[in-house]
């Protein structure tokens, strides 16, 4: 039951028309409060990107040739975090190891990723949408490059509403949750390119 | 003395400190099934037990757990809460197990679950963390429940999945489509910031600022 779907218009969908952020929600708590700072909004959604890329691919692989054929879905939770965990683990050490300066940049936000809905929920959407190996990392790297495009839009528009006066009850959060509300409009406009689902 | 200490739990994490408007923990996976209030009621009371659940149990063990793999245990003993409420879910209703699709085992990363983890059962009994996630997780229920009573009345005419608005009322539907919920979670904020900021006591939290992911 392989959804016919290209891997390349999987990718542009999973970029913009449907946004893993913006349309399904995932990967709220650290968009808000990483947002406020343009440097490291980057260096998170780079982040991201790549964790999501990698994990999607690898829980593809065990969750089809571990999970299945032992009968373990019940299972499937608790490996998909541990999948999640230890790719941030090893990517963490890896990054140090091999350059200091992009571990200063990305590797403070590694830990973070692991408890990010986003990563996991783009696993779970590839299990219940019952994907291929191809437009699992396809969709895996479209949704991570999605966030990481959403988040960067959206620090660049808090530094400029942080100059400008704000009722006081919607300071902070507040107005930010308006920003994403139409940033969600926005890219809703881009849902008659592709349609994917 | 207990009492007014389970009082004090209840009332900070209904109002003053509430997971949503206050601590903006937890938005992420719950705010995509807002548009239907049944899904919203299965779906916090989902949140409510797994995180009263959890801190309960951690707070239990949590002597017994070395802190360098102490995230790792709190992730799995989440998981396995939120394993069973799925599959209680698939036995009992399917259609709504169906719907919620991937949102039922994204409680796990649910910021709450670990927020109250790391907040408060690491630092008290079981009893009392058991209050303290159950409590929390209704300041969610109350705002999730607030904002789908909004969405559904007016994106779908209906409540509880029951039309209550008459033939001739055209359904708005920016509130099916997610724009309306962070909207509506930002008029929240508004709201309750306003109000607590009429009440004027500067010493809004009771609570040190807790640690946030």
């Amino acid at each position: 039951m392989m959804p016919l779907v290209n891997p390349f218009t999987l990718f542009f969908a999973s970029i913009f028309t449907s946004n893993i952020l913006l349309s399904n929600f995932l990967g709220m708590c650290s968009f808000i409060s990483i947002s406020k700072d343009w440097k490291s909004s980057f260096g998170l959604g780079m982040a991201v990107t790549v964790v999501m890329t990698v994990t999607t691919l690898l829980s593809w692989l065990v969750l089809h040739y571990i999970i299945m054929p032992l009968g373990l879905d019940y299972l499937s939770f608790i490996v998909f975090i541990v999948v999640i965990a230890a790719v941030v683990q090893i990517l963490e050490m890896i990054i140090d190891r091999a350059s200091p300066a992009l571990y200063m940049s990305l590797g403070i936000f590694l830990p973070l990723i692991t408890v990010n809905c986003a990563i996991l929920g783009a696993i779970l959407f590839m299990q219940i949408r019952n994907y291929g190996l191809m437009q699992s990392v396809a969709f895996g790297a479209g949704s991570g490059l999605g966030w990481w495009l959403a988040i960067m839009l959206l620090a660049a528009i808090r530094e400029r509403i942080d100059k400008n006066p704000v009722p006081a009850g919607l300071k902070g959060p507040g107005i930010t949750m308006i920003t994403i509300g139409f940033m969600a409009m926005a890219f809703i406009g881009f849902s008659g390119m592709i349609a994917v689902q | 003395m207990a009492k007014s200490k389970t009082a004090a739990i209840l009332k900070d994490n209904l109002w003053t400190n509430n997971p949503i408007f206050i601590q903006i923990l937890g938005i992420c996976s719950t705010l995509a099934v807002t548009n239907n209030l049944v899904n919203t009621l299965i779906m916090t009371v989902g949140v409510s037990l797994t995180t009263a659940f959890s801190s309960f149990t951690l707070a239990g063990i949590q002597k017994l757990i070395p802190r360098k793999v102490r995230m790792i245990v709190q992730v799995v003993v989440i998981s396995f809460y939120v394993i069973l409420i799925d599959i209680i879910l698939r036995a009992y209703f399917p259609d709504a197990s169906k719907q919620l699709g991937p949102y039922v085992g994204l409680i796990i990363t649910n910021c709450i679950i670990m927020g109250r983890a790391e907040a408060f059962a690491q630092a008290n009994p079981p009893g009392l963390s058991f209050w303290d996630g159950l409590t929390s997780g209704l300041g969610y229920m109350a705002v999730l429940l607030a904002i789908a009573f909004v969405r559904e009345l007016l994106g779908f005419g209906s409540l509880f999945g029951i039309k209550v608005l008459p033939e001739s009322f055209v359904p708005w539907t920016i509130m099916i489509m997610a724009p309306s919920a962070f909207f509506l979670v930002a008029m929240v904020m508004w709201w309750a910031k306003s109000v607590q900021a009429g009440k004027a006591q500067p010493k809004a939290s009771s609570k040190p600022q807790e640690a946030k992911k």
